[in-house]
């Protein structure tokens, strides 16, 4: 066929774009929804908490990932650095994705469980007075607001439309296992019936009086990357 | 041409994205440099929660890409369209739509984005109503520009319009696959994807961000302004076929190159990175179409600043397509990913290359839309040092710092411990941070003396009707 024919339709041409570009997606995406390594689960995995769920999305209000990676790459370095190496099963229930793409701060994926409540607290109201060096500017009205919880029932409801596996029971006691992860001293044994013993439970931005988004923010940083239990494989590298 | 036929032109659509273009250029680059200098100077947004870099970070690359790179997309391939054609736009009504459905776009991002309102995906932060209103207004485009295409004198569709109608069917497919979300409210959503499927569908959308709104449509404008500018025809008829449908269908395989040795399979990555390399071809095949074009024609550059930014934009277009494909080598991308190394890349080729074309694309059209000549080509000369020190002292500034970081992150000490804490790592960037930020704000000068310029000019074209009775 000559290339005159395709350039005198506007048809022609339009389809010919169209299959075109359209083929390198199909071979590079459809097949991530079937394979095993991309679509296993790992145990330990759980879906967020209310309380972390809230944090999470605090986390994108606030565009983190535009200076924090949530993806450690398979590198001595970085698994010095950071912890074992992401696995596509850790973040199978993040809609959206949190790897990031740069680290004007580090990594995140495996922060929680390294530093103290304290800090986090202290870090997310001047992160300078804990880390001098930092480029990262201060959040301060995180411990001001109120923590909105009104709609957590839905935004569980949803993701669970898109393949988040709450349960009728997780999302009917919302409110409450939010507010017992927030508390730190009231009855867990709910949250812990359905989430698990391991979830951290504590008053994390020290006001007792009031559940704040910054309880909201340290809860969800204090569970990254803690769920799959790497210990056993360590133990064997040495 | 006959003067008739361009009294039927619609100009008026393209003044107007044209003044947006200029407006949001300039916003576009002073959020860049209020950026830039709050890294440099932490602390600096004052505890405003408005403007932190986590917030403002979106609506630069948004209002760069989209309101600026948008308009003058919309702007060209309006007035591309319509010479090649010898065909007024197809439809005033959809010709209207898009410039104020996408200046609608441009506002509800500008107060969503601050307010924390936000998708939390690079490069598609909207939230899903103006995701749909963004599919609505494309709709309209794709009509009115096809309309425009099928109303064309001559047989054949001239190679600009085969570039933009590229540019408009990719973007379309991209936008809506990556913004599959249900909504929660008004404002929020969940996307449909998550994990590794969402990085692979959000780089396969970011990378052809890059691929058609940034490379293809402006290619597009190349093949229209740099001929005419230079007065010469385009140097390969056959290159511009190969290279058309070459870039088309491989630079749609390369989103996987953002995603080297992450949780993405091996394959993928590989496979991501060996069309990058692949499209060194090409991309150079356009490059070398663009400059070959002044064959014949090299003394104009001597006396034509215009001339000089399109030249200059086609070698920041070689260099980055080089620098690119490089980058997607997994070794390489090893040292570079996560470090500013990546943002010099993306500025060598956002500024380099399309803010200079666009740049030359204004300074060529606009005098033509109101009819007068340009207010001052020595203005236009100094613009055009003042774009290229800035971005040099931009790009250089973070080759630094990147290939540094990338080491610094890497480094272990004759005992075998990592060398650098994290926190040390970031305080070695700073004098670059500086230095990036003044090479920013120089651009942006630049960019004001454009803004005067054109001001003068436009005004002059009101003032000359009365000028010539007295």
């Amino acid at each position: 066929m000559q290339h005159s024919t395709i350039e005198k339709s506007i048809p022609l041409m339009s389809i010919l774009t169209l299959v075109l570009v359209a083929i390198g997606g199909i071979v590079e995406i459809v097949p991530l929804f079937y394979i095993k390594s991309t679509i296993e689960k790992v145990e330990g995995m759980r879906p967020y908490t209310p309380l972390e769920l809230k944090g999470r999305d605090l986390y994108i209000r606030e565009g983190c990932y535009n200076c924090h990676s949530q993806m450690i790459r398979p590198f001595r370095d970085e698994t010095e650095r950071y912890g074992h190496y992401s696995l596509a099963a850790e973040s199978m229930y993040d809609h959206p994705f949190q790897w990031g793409s740069k680290r004007t701060g580090p990594d995140l994926a495996r922060i929680g469980g390294k530093y103290s409540n304290e800090w986090h607290k202290a870090h997310m109201l001047k992160p300078q007075h804990v880390v001098p060096e930092s480029v990262m500017p201060a959040y301060p009205w995180l411990q001001e607001n109120v923590l909105k919880t009104d709609d957590i029932e839905k935004r569980m409801q949803v993701l669970s439309m898109v393949g988040v596996p709450y349960s009728a029971e997780q999302i009917a006691n919302a409110k409450q296992d939010l507010a017992a992860q927030a508390s730190g001293s009231s009855d867990a044994s709910g949250l812990n019936k359905r989430y698990g013993n391991k979830v951290p439970k504590a008053d994390f931005d020290g006001q007792p009086d009031k559940i704040t988004e910054l309880d909201a923010l340290v809860a969800y940083l204090q569970m990254l990357g803690t769920l799959v239990d790497f210990s056993g494989q360590q133990a064997k590298a040495r | 041409m006959d003067p008739n036929l361009a009294r039927t032109y619609d100009y008026e659509v393209i003044k107007k994205f044209s003044i947006a273009a200029v407006i949001y250029a300039v916003v576009g680059f002073l959020v860049g440099v209020i950026l830039a200098l709050e890294l440099t100077f932490p602390g600096l947004n004052a505890d405003i929660p408005y403007i932190t870099f986590g917030r403002l970070r979106p609506l630069h690359t948004s209002a760069v890409i989209f309101a600026f790179g948008g308009s003058v997309l919309f702007a060209t391939s309006y007035y591309v369209v319509q010479r090649t054609c010898k065909a007024r736009l197809f439809s005033d009504f959809l010709s209207n739509l898009t410039f104020w459905g996408w200046n609608l776009v441009v506002v509800l991002v500008v107060i969503t984005y601050p307010l924390g309102i936000t998708q939390g995906k690079e490069y598609a932060e909207p939230i899903w109503p103006i995701d749909l209103l963004i599919t609505v207004v494309w709709v309209a485009y794709f009509i009115n520009f096809v309309g425009t295409l099928a109303k064309r004198k001559e047989p054949h569709i001239y190679v600009a319009n085969w570039f933009y109608l590229a540019f408009i069917i990719t973007v379309a497919m991209l936008h809506i696959v990556n913004n599959l979300a249900v909504p929660v409210s008004l404002t929020d959503s969940y996307p449909v994807f998550a994990g590794v499927q969402d990085a692979m569908i959000q780089w396969w959308y970011g990378h052809n961000a890059v691929g058609f709104f940034l490379t293809a449509a402006f290619l597009g404008l190349m093949y229209y302004f740099v001929p005419k500018q230079a007065e010469r025809p385009v140097y390969s008829y056959r290159l511009s076929i190969v290279h058309f449908w070459a870039l088309s269908f491989m630079y749609i395989w390369a989103g996987p190159h953002h995603l080297h040795y992450t949780a993405l399979p091996d394959w993928a990555s590989t496979l991501g990175a060996t069309f990058s390399i692949m499209l060194l071809l090409p991309s150079w095949g356009g490059m070398i179409n663009g400059i070959m074009t002044l064959s014949g024609a090299w003394h104009k550059l001597r006396t034509d600043p215009i001339l000089r930014f399109f030249i200059v934009s086609l070698s920041f277009y070689g260099m980055s397509t080089f620098e690119g494909p490089m980058m997607s080598i997994k070794s390489v991308n090893a040292l570079s990913h996560y470090t500013d190394w990546t943002i010099g890349h993306v500025h060598s080729g956002a500024l380099g290359w399309v803010a200079m074309v666009s740049f030359g694309a204004l300074y060529h059209m606009m005098p033509k839309l109101w009819g007068v000549t340009l207010y001052s080509t020595r203005l236009v000369n100094l613009h055009f040092w003042l774009a290229t020190i800035g971005v040099v002292i931009y790009i250089v500034a973070m080759w630094i710092s990147g290939v540094m970081q990338g080491l610094m992150w890497r480094a272990y000490d004759t005992f075998g411990n990592l060398n650098y804490s994290f926190a040390e790592t970031v305080a070695a960037m700073h004098p670059y941070y500086l230095i990036r930020s003044i090479g920013g704000i120089v651009f942006l000068v630049g960019a004001l003396v454009m803004v005067y310029n054109l001001v003068m000019t436009v005004r002059g074209g009101a003032k000359q009707t009365p000028a010539t009775a007295a």
